[in-house]
């Protein structure tokens, strides 16, 4: 399979399953446990806190949490300053485009007194820091703005908006389960307070993840219970999980420039002969500013699911965006919110690459997705050029 | 995701196309949720001598109108009308739920079709096919929870069973 879906799952690395099979045989302990084997997995745990903290530049390792994943890291962040809230503070600001585990967190809270403001983002999918200035008030308890989208790989002002939250004396949470890893994330550099991010966007376990908490932010845990991870989540550890995040946080820090490069070439690679391939398509990523592994195209006349499908007969798997591939058969918030229409967000398709991909493959992936497209296109009734029916 | 028969017909779809001078053309499309369908039908001696098929939509809608149109060839115009997007999922060896309600409409069109056929027939003038924009939810006993499948009552607009408001037609 050539994996063009790094999104939803990017392959563990050699060393990454190396460092967990050889923590499973270990036979660790509990972190929380005085005797020796207990400490023995605790000094396991603080590595693996450190290599994260060097990849985020947090302060100081008490300030990484680690939990379940991006999901719960969100949750944590959100839920958790929100019910340390004093002074009335009740109003949260976010934008349009944001994970479900953000918006479902907020609008959770909006049925317990809280006020959202949610910003739209411009054609291009970015928000504007000026509206974000705008949108607070002396009620505003928290900003939450994603540093990348999960769909358009779409780059967010997260510096910028830093600085007002600043300047304000507003909390700042960002969601950056997409970036961190992947593109340079400076919790400093970025005046965040608080930052979310999983393990598997650059090539640890799923079920593991990170929330950096500032030191002195005012939030409490979500989940209670005993006095793990300095007293922010309590639970036992995910031993084996956090030593496979600390090993692919370390590789990630370590080769970030490399990895970027390659990943960047094939963006651009894409973007150069795709045209050679298919016509009348959008590209619904910002290029300006965005990731360097993921593009989200809508094809125009057909449908994603379908494309998908065809891709995957293929041996190429690709993820899409379409309102019929996903639960809820809606068309995505993220696309409406660029102005799409229905018709054009239901052919989209997110192409996500990885490391181990090569130009070849992509060649491969264009030759499949041509034959895919011709086909959905002949059998379609939006498509005008019925010179094409067979 | 999508069973075996499923499969085979959304990769080989029966029947795909155009009839320039068909006798009826029939049409459903539910914007919203994005699948849209057109059927062609070549009517001789009250019988389809001729079906083809336009499918905007998922695997699923493909391979609903492509049996349908099998179902449908060489049948009757009584016969085809008696078939219902039910007997097409039957046909299909099942969809997944979730499917059932968007990307089952080949039957209407089907439906449309022959009722266009028998409206131009009757000196009935219309500028364009039949067209159909919702898909017949009313004729659907039952109604699921996009998010958690729980068996729902039509017109709700919150789920008791996961505490999630379903702002749209489910």
């Amino acid at each position: 399979m050539i994996n063009l879906d790094h999104i939803s799952a990017a392959p563990l690395l050699p060393e990454v399953k190396e460092v967990m099979i050889d923590a499973i045989n270990s036979d660790l302990h509990n972190p929380s446990s005085q005797h020796q084997a207990g400490e023995a997995a605790a000094e396991r745990v603080e590595a693996a806190r450190e290599s994260v903290r060097q990849l985020i530049g947090a302060g100081g390792g008490k300030e990484i949490v680690f939990t379940s994943g991006g999901t719960e890291s969100v949750n944590h962040a959100i839920k958790g300053v929100a019910l340390a809230s004093r002074n009335g503070g009740n109003h949260i600001v976010t934008t349009n485009i944001e994970h479900n585990a953000v918006i479902r967190s907020l609008k959770r809270l909006s049925g317990f007194n809280f006020k959202v403001t949610s910003l739209p983002v411009d054609e291009t999918g970015r928000v504007n820091p000026d509206d974000v200035a705008k949108a607070i008030t002396d009620k505003t308890l928290l900003v939450s703005v994603m540093h990348s989208n999960n769909e358009t790989g779409t780059i967010q002002p997260i510096k910028e908006i830093g600085a007002i939250t600043r300047e304000r004396k507003v909390l700042f949470h960002s969601d950056a389960v997409d970036s961190v890893g992947i593109v340079p994330v400076d919790v400093d550099d970025l005046n965040v307070d608080l930052l979310s991010f999983g393990s598997n966007r650059y090539y640890g376990p799923h079920g593991v993840g990170g929330l950096y908490i500032r030191k002195g932010t005012r939030i409490f845990p979500l989940l209670e219970g005993g006095v793990q991870e300095h007293n922010k989540r309590g639970g036992t550890e995910n031993v084996i999980g956090i030593i496979g995040m600390g090993k692919a946080a370390e590789l990630a820090a370590r080769d970030m420039d490399t990895r970027m490069t390659h990943l960047l070439a094939l963006k651009n690679y894409i973007l150069a002969h795709l045209p050679e391939y298919i016509d009348e398509y959008l590209i619904n990523t910002n290029l300006e500013y965005s990731l360097p592994d993921l593009l989200n195209v809508s094809l125009k006349y057909i449908e994603g699911e379908s494309v998908m499908l065809m891709l995957d007969g293929d041996g190429v798997a690709v993820s899409t965006k379409s309102a019929c591939a996903t639960g809820s058969l809606r068309a995505s918030h993220v696309l409406m919110s660029l102005g799409l229409s229905h018709a054009d967000a239901q052919g989209t398709i997110v192409i996500s690459w990885g490391i181990g991909n090569t130009a070849s493959e992509m060649d491969r992936f264009f030759a499949s997705l041509a034959e895919s497209v011709k086909m959905l296109r002949d059998m379609s009734p939006l498509y005008k050029n019925h010179s094409n029916m067979s | 995701m999508y069973n075996k028969v499923v499969m085979d017909h959304f990769k080989q779809p029966r029947n795909v196309g155009v009839i320039e001078d068909a006798d009826g053309v029939g049409e459903v499309g539910n914007p919203l949720c994005g699948d849209m369908m057109t059927i062609y039908l070549k009517i001789k001696d009250d019988k389809i001598n001729d079906i083809k098929f336009q499918t905007f939509g998922c695997g699923s809608a493909i391979a609903v109108s492509s049996m349908l149109t099998e179902l449908a060839m060489g049948k009757s115009l009584k016969e085809a009308k008696q078939i219902s997007n039910k007997d097409v999922a039957a046909a299909l060896e099942g969809l997944p739920k979730n499917k059932m309600h968007c990307s089952n409409l080949g039957a209407d069109a089907l439906h449309m079709a022959i009722q266009d056929y028998e409206d131009k027939k009757a000196g009935v003038k219309r500028s364009g096919p039949a067209r159909k924009e919702e898909h017949a939810h009313e004729k659907e006993s039952h109604c699921y929870c996009p998010y958690c499948d729980v068996e729902l009552a039509e017109a709700v607009t919150f789920c008791e069973a996961c505490q999630r408001n379903l702002d749209e037609e489910h």
